[in-house]
């Protein structure tokens, strides 16, 4: 009932607070769409060589925007030698074998991607079979942006809830309400898992509209099921909110908020594996929360992978949510005792 | 024990924030029913006093007693109504939306609720102003919300730190108005104010100064036994005495 009443206030509040709304909704967007025009200013066609592979196959390569033809064996090798195709795929018994040039990061991941939502769409293929892949240029790890494209998801949805949810709370401080509100028989808990509520409930649109617009207007490289990453951005979000909710309360005043990006969010940019690092680096940043976001986005958006894969991830997020939920309670402790 | 005719009982109250000592002893007794005015300069401690007795802060040693029953209790506080010294709105929703907030945290139920925020919009005569933005109110306006708020869930005990700040005459009588009437129902209310000619429109009335309690009694009382001939006089002469008081010591 109170959590509710204090759901409602937060979203009528954030219902004439439109600067706010779309702060929160649009400018990971615009960033996004920046980041993808710097890194991957170069989309153009790509060519696949097909040397030998069922018809419906080919059909579904062609759906998924590349243009497959039908090459000799030694005919596709030198294609690819003169950079007039992307990838080779040749079948044999079910089994995909690719060779793929790596140089262009942004074209063979189109190909890649497109061999792999192929694969899972027609039927002669064996699923359960691993499909070979052969850098003829360049590397995998080549590849950086549309691993970046994932990871940078996860990292601006977790700075702009954290930011604005984080300042929100700390108006409740500054502006008294929150000493009004604490007069009231109103329990601690029930305040944190209204703003919770309240602000789960808008991250809940802007998680949505944010991952929509990364896989079907920038069509970054996405394998896996929409809906696990919604889950993935939403748990996100929460742990955010939670997080910014929690440092507010060692927050002064909205400059003190602001102060907290350097501490708390550019480190967590850094360590999320958007960036490759040392193995040292890799082991700290296994404790910052957005690693887990990032790797989780990764797993699915670029290696397909299901629930199955995940769900560590996801478990240690809602943790994180939990925990920082926990001492949010305790800590309001701090404005009353009971 | 506590007994039934005080409605909120302070014994030997101490409070301390880190190493500064805020408040010294504090004894009081609220009669049920009366109006008690706490008088002092800002920075007496008056604020601290009714943040104790509304269950917000707890003190540092003694006891406080709301209603024969030990403060803080979340319980209790449904009973209290209790207005900050600053507004605490939300300024971008109308004033009925607050309202509507803080009634749902009272836990009053919705058809009962719309009708109570018609009467106590009334009594603070703001009801054209039910759906204006809070941030279109003025300062006045503003202070008559935080009224309203605070009375919205018919609270037996009624706490106002400095109610009629930035307030203009005459509406300041229009709220002593208010007041007079809610103690006839049976609503006892305590309220802080630093100003004379307030102070001497409580039943009951204590002096503050530094953390201390220098006189309590009715207006009437204080002034009689300071032999002096107004409560500002009376006020300058038990000042004096805590001054002396702490140069000796």
């Amino acid at each position: 009932m109170r959590v509710k009443a204090l759901t409602i206030r937060i979203l009528r509040q954030m219902r004439r607070d439109k600067r706010t709304l779309a702060l929160m909704i649009f400018a990971p967007l615009l960033v996004l769409t920046l980041v993808y025009f710097l890194l991957d200013s170069s989309t153009s066609t790509v060519n696949i060589a097909v040397v030998n592979a069922p018809e419906s196959y080919v059909e579904s390569l062609y759906e998924n925007n590349t243009y497959p033809s039908y090459y000799a064996e030694d005919e596709a090798r030198r294609a690819l030698e003169n950079e007039e195709v992307t990838a080779i795929v040749d079948m044999k018994s079910g089994k995909l074998y690719v060779a793929l040039d790596g140089s262009n990061s942004t074209k063979s991941k189109m190909a890649l991607s497109a061999i792999e939502v192929a694969k899972k769409a027609s039927a002669p293929t064996r699923i359960d079979l691993k499909t070979e892949i052969d850098y003829v240029y360049g590397y995998e790890d080549l590849s950086m942006f549309d691993n970046m494209g994932a990871a940078f998801v996860g990292v601006l949805v977790f700075f702009f809830v954290f930011l604005i949810a984080g300042i929100a709370f700390l108006q409740e401080r500054t502006t008294g309400t929150l000493e009004k509100l604490l007069s009231t028989p109103i329990k601690r808990w029930e305040i944190v898992l209204g703003y919770t509520c309240g602000y789960g409930i808008v991250t809940v649109i802007q998680s949505s509209v944010i991952s929509l617009y990364v896989v079907y207007a920038l069509d970054v490289m996405m394998i896996g099921s929409l809906w696990l990453v919604l889950l993935i951005t939403l748990l996100t979000a929460i742990a955010a909110l939670t997080l910014g909710i929690l440092l507010s309360t060692a927050a002064n005043n909205e400059f003190q908020m602001i102060q907290f990006i350097p501490v708390v969010i550019v480190p967590q940019i850094f360590l999320c594996g958007l960036f490759e690092l040392s193995p040292t680096w890799d082991v700290v940043g296994h404790i910052t929360p957005l690693y887990y976001v990032a790797d989780a986005l990764n797993e699915v958006m670029i290696k397909g992978s299901g629930i199955g894969e995940i769900w560590l991830d996801l478990a240690v997020i809602s943790l994180c949510c939990a925990v920082f939920m926990t001492l949010n309670t305790i800590l309001l402790k701090k404005y009353r005792r009971i | 024990m506590p007994n039934k005719t005080d409605c909120i009982i302070m014994k030997e109250v101490n409070k301390s924030f880190g190493d500064k000592q805020i408040l010294k002893d504090i004894n009081i007794s609220v009669p049920c029913g009366s109006i008690y005015g706490l008088l002092g300069p800002s920075g007496c401690g008056k604020t601290t006093t009714v943040k104790i007795m509304s269950g917000i802060l707890e003190a540092s040693s003694g006891q406080t007693y709301v209603l024969g029953e030990q403060m803080p209790k979340l319980g209790l506080m449904n009973q209290i109504g209790y207005m900050a010294q600053s507004d605490a709105l939300y300024m971008s929703l109308s004033a009925k939306e607050n309202l509507e907030f803080f009634g749902k945290i009272y836990g009053i139920k919705e058809t009962a609720l719309q009708e109570r925020i018609l009467e106590v919009m009334e009594v603070v005569g703001l009801t054209k102003e039910l759906n204006k933005t809070v941030q279109e109110y003025s300062g006045g306006m503003k202070r008559r919300l935080s009224l309203a708020l605070s009375i919205l869930h018919a609270p037996t005990i009624l706490i106002l730190d400095e109610p009629t700040v930035g307030i203009d005459p005459l509406l300041r009588q229009n709220i002593w108005k208010t007041l007079y009437e809610m103690t006839e129902k049976g609503t006892t209310i305590v309220v802080t104010t630093h100003v004379m000619d307030e102070a001497e429109k409580c039943t009951r009335l204590a002096m503050m100064r530094e953390g201390l309690l220098i006189a309590i009694g009715t207006p009437a009382e204080i002034i009689k036994s300071s032999g002096k001939e107004s409560l500002e006089q009376a006020f300058i002469h038990f000042g004096r005495g805590t001054e002396a008081a702490t140069n000796e010591s």
